[in-house]
């Protein structure tokens, strides 16, 4: 039988939930040992939406975004998507290096200082949702080296609809507000796993 | 008065309406397969995902393969004349720079989206594909001229 994320049941969402919660504060703290200051976060928004949807969740299809993709394997196979706004992306390069900072028109040219920082950023956040993701299930997962863009939040996404347009229209997304001072980063997470992965994702947490 | 409408993925829209304007916002690795009729002044465009139909997927328009024939169809079904239909085209970026394989569908789906135009025998009068940007495209149904925008670009018309 192959699940998909329109399927579920509160019980199962809440579960789901709670991987988005984990991994959230998971990347406050890894941003935080970073940046050697506190990262709070908000609570996540967790959300199931029709993949049709998701550009406008994230500010509307010609919206500026940096976008960071990378496959998941191991025991579930899947893709993973994290997308900030370029100012927020601005912002974070900002918090982490102060006024080393790459500007807007470096950052939009992808310029090594700023790929390099991005990077790091990227990995962060990813290994700390996925880490997230493992420990609650137990399962062993390894990911992809991250690829990064920047450009419209259409252009960036529609990638990953056609890989999963063969089976799921549906994704699983964390929005969080990373707080750092007076400067907050909204970052948006997104999970697609590959057909039958989200049942074994289900099944280890004991909510299939 | 025109009407600006917003041409999702797998979807396609028609019109004769001279002054209304079809388009896709953020278009990257799909591509954006744009049908007139100059006599008729009568334009479609479909936003197709992948090159080949899938046995047992629903959505025709998906695929370049069966998007563009169907719309041809339908343009032909509303008046648009057979022979009369050109072709202009956009998309098919490579959004993301590294080895997965995945990354360059944008090539492949514009490479067989001019296979089926061929084997339909509607010309290729316009074309802007490739790159590595993202794209928004607004297709005039009046003058049958793609207008092209890119972040930080300068605009194109096809």
């Amino acid at each position: 039988m192959d699940i998909s994320f329109e399927d579920l049941n509160e019980l199962q969402l809440d579960a789901l939930k709670e991987i988005g919660n984990i991994g959230a504060g998971n990347a406050a703290t890894a941003l935080s040992k970073m940046v050697d200051r506190k990262v709070a976060m908000d609570v996540p928004r967790v959300k199931i939406l029709p993949l049709k949807d998701v550009p406008s969740w994230l500010g509307g299809a010609e919206k500026e975004v940096l976008g960071v993709y990378l496959t998941m394997t191991g025991q579930i196979t899947g893709h993973i998507f994290f997308v900030i706004d370029l100012d927020n992306a601005l912002n974070m390069t900002q918090i982490l290096m102060g006024e080393m900072a790459p500007d807007r028109e470096k950052l939009l040219n992808l310029d090594e200082i700023a790929t390099s920082a991005m990077n790091e950023i990227d990995n962060i956040l990813s290994s700390s949702y996925l880490s997230a993701l493992a420990d609650f299930t137990g399962l062993s997962l390894n990911h992809s080296v991250p690829a990064m863009a920047i450009d419209m939040a259409g252009a960036i996404v529609d990638l990953v609809f056609i890989e999963i347009s063969q089976h799921g229209d549906y994704a699983f997304l964390i929005e969080t507000d990373f707080v750092e001072e007076e400067r907050s980063i909204t970052g948006y997470f997104m999970l697609i796993p590959d057909s039958g992965s989200l049942e074994i994702i289900l099944q280890s947490i004991g909510a299939a | 008065m025109g009407r600006r409408f917003t041409v999702g993925m797998a979807e396609y829209r028609m019109s004769d309406n001279p002054h209304d304007t079809l388009c896709i916002p953020g278009l990257g690795s799909c591509v954006g397969i744009c049908l007139y009729d100059n006599k008729k002044k009568f334009a479609g465009l479909v936003h197709i995902l992948l090159l080949q139909a899938i046995p047992g997927q629903k959505n025709i328009f998906k695929f370049a393969d069966t998007a563009i024939p169907a719309l041809l169809e339908k343009m032909f079904q509303a008046g648009a004349g057979k022979g009369e239909v050109l072709a202009k085209i956009s998309g098919g970026a490579r959004m993301f720079s590294g080895t997965n394989s995945l990354f360059d569908i944008g090539k492949r789906n514009v490479e067989a989206v001019k296979h089926t135009l061929r084997s339909v025998r509607v010309p290729l009068r316009g074309e802007d594909t490739g790159g590595n940007r993202g794209r928004t495209i607004t297709f005039f149904v009046g003058e049958g001229n793609v207008e092209i925008r890119t972040i930080g670009g300068e605009v194109r018309v096809i």
